[in-house]
């Protein structure tokens, strides 16, 4: 997946937002730490761009690391990341935003950790990658490429805001060779 | 990233890549606390014994604080209703207390070296919360964070702090901590308060106040303990307060920005003026804010894993 296969696919991500939310007024994009975060941005953009609203969509940053279910078998702890939602996200409906859907782990912390923000009146989710190999009743709203993998493979993407590029990497864990 | 050190028994010696991560991982929790649910569920399951020698309100609460906004257990143990008063040993005790499967211990005692004699006899992390006149990390810790939160940065700032330097175990894990961040301390008081093998914490030593608050950028007065008033070691009060109390018209001859601390409780009118405490200049409730939210950062960084043990 290069670059303009990643924008069309956020772009058809965008359209589909706005179909299901009508007005947007109650509408905000919050995108998980790390590679999420300007995915969002980017969502919200487009679609504040689509519809020519006044002001930019609201954006939040969301970080599940305190919420996460392997605290207690790691050896080393993750770094806590910022969370960033300058708005009460009470009654709201919220999208979040995450890069590649995998097990589900992530985002059930992430919906616990957004619950104790407030009260949101929905939460939908919106990734780029669904992989496969779901450990939780966990299912994606929108979702920008369905791709069969192996559970050692590992999927990684690039945004050029923080590596320079975006593109996307399928990678065998034990580095027999990769393939974009 | 992860923390080099496995408990929290001082600053001397602790690097300045773990006090950055211990205070960024802080400002996280800040953000915790500013919202209306205030709880994370990060240590479910971790119990956390909370083991004082020494009295003390503020320090032992903002650690069961931070254990309960972590979601641990936090298990209180005073020496005034517990089985030392019948002759139990220190090695006794914990050994005990571990039997009961524990993860954590948070000390506080009168001795110094108590935390990292607990090292050598029991499996649980230790954190240091104030060992006699030795150290008292998360203090020195919560200064930083309140430091940088107010200057943005740590690095050549020029910090004075004054009073029983002898006595306070606060102002050695600052000068140990502060050095290692690029920070320059001085430390002042009256000769008879001043310790007296400075060499070791390797920051200069004054009795001259105007010397130490010459150009500061932070002010840290220290209580004074009044009870040692009857050992002789100044004459008075009002004298004390005459050559070493912070007031007002010091205060107008500072830095507009400087940032004054103290690590309480106070003693208002002594080493600090009412009115200087109560001033826009003064931190004093921001440290104790950030207390909470740097134990919970010690906490977590050093609590995970219990396989690792």
């Amino acid at each position: 997946m290069d670059a303009h296969a990643l924008d069309l696919a956020l772009t058809r991500i965008s359209h589909q937002i706005l179909e299901r939310h009508g007005d947007l007024g109650d509408t905000c994009i919050v995108g998980m730490q790390s590679r999420g975060v300007f995915l969002a941005q980017r969502i919200a953009a487009k679609i504040t761009a689509m519809v020519g609203l006044a002001s930019p969509l609201l954006t939040g940053i969301l970080d599940t690391t305190l919420y996460r279910d392997d605290y207690r078998s790691r050896l080393r702890q993750p770094e806590v990341r910022v969370t960033d939602i300058p708005f009460d996200i009470s009654e709201k409906s919220v999208v979040l935003v995450d890069d590649v859907l995998f097990t589900g782990r992530t985002v059930r912390a992430a919906l616990d950790a957004l619950m104790d923000h407030g009260r949101p009146r929905e939460i939908q989710l919106a990734v780029l990658i669904d992989r496969g190999h779901r450990e939780l009743p966990i299912r994606a709203d929108y979702v920008g490429r369905k791709i069969t993998t192996s559970p050692t493979q590992e999927v990684s993407l690039k945004v050029s805001e923080l590596d320079g590029e975006d593109s996307l990497w399928l990678m065998e864990l034990e580095g027999e060779g990769d393939g974009q | 990233m992860s923390l080099q050190i496995q408990h929290l028994l001082g600053l001397e010696g602790v690097s300045r890549e773990d006090i950055n991560l211990i205070l960024d991982t802080a400002d996280s929790f800040y953000g915790v606390l500013q919202r209306d649910i205030k709880v994370v569920p990060t240590l479910r399951g971790k119990t956390v014994v909370n083991l004082f020698y020494e009295n003390s309100t503020r320090t032992r609460i903002s650690f069961e604080l931070a254990e309960k906004r972590l979601s641990a257990s936090p298990l209180n143990f005073s020496v005034s209703t517990s089985s030392v008063n019948k002759g139990e040993s220190l090695r006794d005790t914990i050994q005990n207390i571990e039997a009961m499967k524990i993860d954590m211990v948070v000390v506080r005692h009168p001795c110094a070296g108590v935390p990292y004699f607990l090292t050598q006899c029991t499996n649980a992390v230790i954190v240091n919360a104030g060992d006699g006149l030795h150290e008292h990390p998360t203090q020195a810790l919560l200064d930083m964070m309140t430091i940088r939160q107010k200057l943005g940065r740590l690095e050549g700032l020029k910090v004075a702090i004054i009073g029983d330097i002898f006595h306070s175990r606060v102002a050695r894990s600052n000068a140990w901590g502060m050095k290692t961040m690029g920070m320059n301390v001085t430390l002042c008081g009256p000769p008879t308060l001043l310790p007296q093998h400075t060499d070791s914490l390797g920051v200069p030593v004054t009795d001259d106040i105007d010397e130490a608050l010459d150009g500061a950028d932070v002010v840290m007065l220290l209580r004074v303990q009044l009870e040692r008033q009857s050992s002789a070691v100044f004459p008075s009060v009002h004298e004390y307060r005459e050559r070493y109390g912070f007031d007002l018209e010091m205060l107008s001859r500072m830095k507009k920005e400087v940032v004054i601390m103290h690590p309480g409780p106070i003693n208002r009118g002594v080493e600090l003026a009412s009115n200087v405490a109560d001033s826009d200049n003064s931190v004093i409730l921001d440290q104790v804010t950030n207390g909470v939210a740097v134990r919970m950062a010690a906490l977590y960084l050093l609590g995970g894993g219990s396989e690792a043990t």
